[in-house]
């Protein structure tokens, strides 16, 4: 079975000068949930650019479930559905048209493509909206309707763009549970995403790109047992003197302000042995949270030591 | 693609062209059917009274074909241009990029909307020349054809446009500088026989003159160049300004970083 995306040695020089991508070598097997992480200017949308066809590659091969989309483009461009970053429909147009000339544009017919895009227009809540002109949409409508248009020739893979950037945090989550569904029927899905609790909620693996390479891709499991040290923020009830801040500081514990402190454990290291520590030093605990989730900091960790 | 597919894909870009020159007709159609009223009031009723005709044709005849052809010229071209720059503005141009729909099914779709927009045109500013003169047809066939390949060509150019705008101006430019002079040195206003020699041998240099003086012969029967001539002339404009198109969207040309 070919992979819902294979991507090798892509380089991709902008004519203005900028190198974006660096040679990329990316697999995605088909029925994937796949996360493709990393800072601005990392790539991410470049990649997807050349994958469906905004953007020129420079060098290198991209098959999407095995077609060549140099050599059997249309094959390839009908098997992906993608929810860009930016907007780009007409905003006079209205919904209804914009999904249902998307299909057109796929060789659809009309008597086909609207039960479909009733059907999903009804699943992402946009059908009272059908015959709006789509700039009378909030943004978090707007996605949606991407999202619709995306899928209304009922692609193999579907690849979104900052799906949720500008979406409230219930949408999100409903967001959340129609692409889990989506994924779990069989369709592969690869998601840029800034907000890394997205990524670990949802992908079972993860590329993170930054300045135009991956440096780290895998099952975000492995990923994040690879971790060896995690940080946590600790709350204190009373202020920290000087002798104690000293004290501290030789074991790699650091002051934030004089109520907080952070500390980074290590694998062996449990949570007790650090509060049984903080005891000794009559150091009492309000409260303690992790400072970051554990994929953003794998994410901060490899993204800044370059 | 099969061909079943194609044809859906055609169609859809067609009735989405059509539906919008159709849907804003005050920008669209009547513009030109106003300027057309006024030059038939003004040149073919005030000042064509006082003009000789040209053989046994008054002046407000001879000069029906060419403002015909030359609504016929502006309507198909701005249509594409106008269509084709908005949606590269507005990013929608994205939708057909990431289909599977072909090179040429996106240029046959849009020219075929300049076309239709020129077409309807065309037979709005014949229809009100009927309150002004009656009409001769020498040879319908021609007339149809002239009107049709002259649409089809500007369309192409509209396209052509189109694609290379990259702002507003881009596409308000060529109508203006390009093909105003060009249509009224084209013998829309005179035959080229009242010029000097000199200015006769530049207009030859001119596309528009054949096609207007094609589709005056059509219906009058008279003409400054030859009809044979001017059929090659613009039928081989058109071979080369569709190609053109095609290479472009296959290369991605201002379409794709
Ligand atoms: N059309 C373009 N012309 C020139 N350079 C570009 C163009 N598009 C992107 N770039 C550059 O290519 C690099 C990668 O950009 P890209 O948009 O792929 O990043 P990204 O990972 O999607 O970032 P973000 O998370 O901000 O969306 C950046 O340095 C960017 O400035
Ligand atoms: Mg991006």
């Amino acid at each position: 079975m070919p992979a819902a995306l294979s991507v090798k040695q892509l380089r991709k020089v902008y004519p203005n000068g900028v190198v974006a991508l660096k040679g990329i070598d990316l697999v995605v097997p088909e029925g994937e949930f796949f996360g493709l992480l990393g800072p601005n200017g990392a790539g991410k949308t470049t990649i997807i650019g050349i994958v469906v066809g905004l953007v020129n590659k420079t060098s290198g091969t991209v098959e999407v479930l095995g077609h060549d989309v140099d050599t059997e483009t249309s094959q390839a461009r009908a098997s992906v559905g993608i929810v860009p970053q930016e907007f780009n429909f007409s905003i006079f147009e209205k919904v209804i048209n914009i999904v249902v000339d998307q299909a057109g544009y796929y060789g659809i017919p009309r008597s086909v493509a609207l039960p479909r895009a009733e059907k999903y227009l009804k699943q992402l809540g946009l059908w009272e909206k059908r015959n709006s002109a789509a700039r009378m949409l909030s943004g978090g409508m707007k996605r949606r309707l991407m999202i619709v248009r995306a899928l209304i020739h009922e692609p193999k893979l579907l690849i979104l763009d900052e799906p949720t950037a500008g979406v409230d945090i219930e949408l999100r989550r409903e967001m959340w549970v129609f692409l889990k569904e989506l994924n779990t029927a069989g369709r592969t899905i690869i998601l840029t995403t800034h907000y890394l609790e997205e990524a670990e909620q949802l992908c079972r693996s993860v590329a993170i790109i930054h300045q135009g390479e991956i440096v780290e891709q895998g099952l975000v499991k492995d990923l994040l047992s690879q971790m060896h040290i995690e940080t946590f923020v600790f709350d204190l009830e009373a202020p920290l003197t000087s002798e104690v801040e000293k004290l501290l500081a030789n074991f790699g514990v650091q002051k934030v302000d004089s109520h907080t402190i952070e500390m980074s454990l290590g694998k062996d290291e449990t949570l007790n042995d650090a509060i049984a520590a903080l005891n000794r030093l009559d150091i009492r605990v309000r409260s303690m949270r992790n400072k970051a989730n554990r994929l953003e900091e794998l994410f901060l960790h490899l993204t800044k030591k370059i | 693609m099969t061909t079943r597919e194609m044809w859906v894909a055609y169609m859809t870009i067609v009735r989405k062209e059509s539906v919008r020159f159709l849907r804003i007709w005050p920008q669209t159609l009547l513009p030109s059917v106003v300027t057309t009223t006024l030059y038939y009031v003004v040149f073919g009723t005030f000042i064509g009274s006082q003009i000789r005709g040209f053989g046994d044709f008054s002046y407000i005849q001879f000069i029906v074909p060419g403002l015909v052809m030359m609504a016929v010229i502006t309507n198909s071209f701005s249509n594409v241009a106008g269509s084709f720059f908005g949606s590269k503005f507005q990013k929608s141009i994205e939708e057909l990029l990431v289909s599977p729909i072909t090179p040429f099914l996106v240029v046959a779709g849009y020219v075929t909307g300049g076309i239709l927009r020129g077409l309807i045109t065309g037979v709005l500013v014949l229809s009100v020349s009927l309150f002004f003169t009656h009409l001769t047809i020498h040879s319908l066939i021609l007339t149809v054809v002239f009107i049709f390949l002259t649409s089809l060509l500007f369309a192409l150019a509209g396209l052509l446009n189109g694609i290379y705008a990259k702002d507003f101006d881009g596409v308000s430019i060529v109508p203006t500088f390009v093909l105003t002079p060009l249509t009224y040195l084209g013998g829309v206003f005179y035959s080229i026989s009242a010029l000097p020699p000199i200015w006769q041998k530049i207009s030859l240099w001119n596309p528009i003159l054949y096609m207007v003086n094609g589709f005056r012969y059509g219906f009058l029967g008279v003409s400054d160049v030859g009809v044979g001539e001017s059929l090659f002339i613009l039928m081989s404009l058109s071979v080369a300004l569709l190609f053109a198109n095609i290479y472009l969207f296959k290369t991605g040309r201002g379409l794709r970083t």
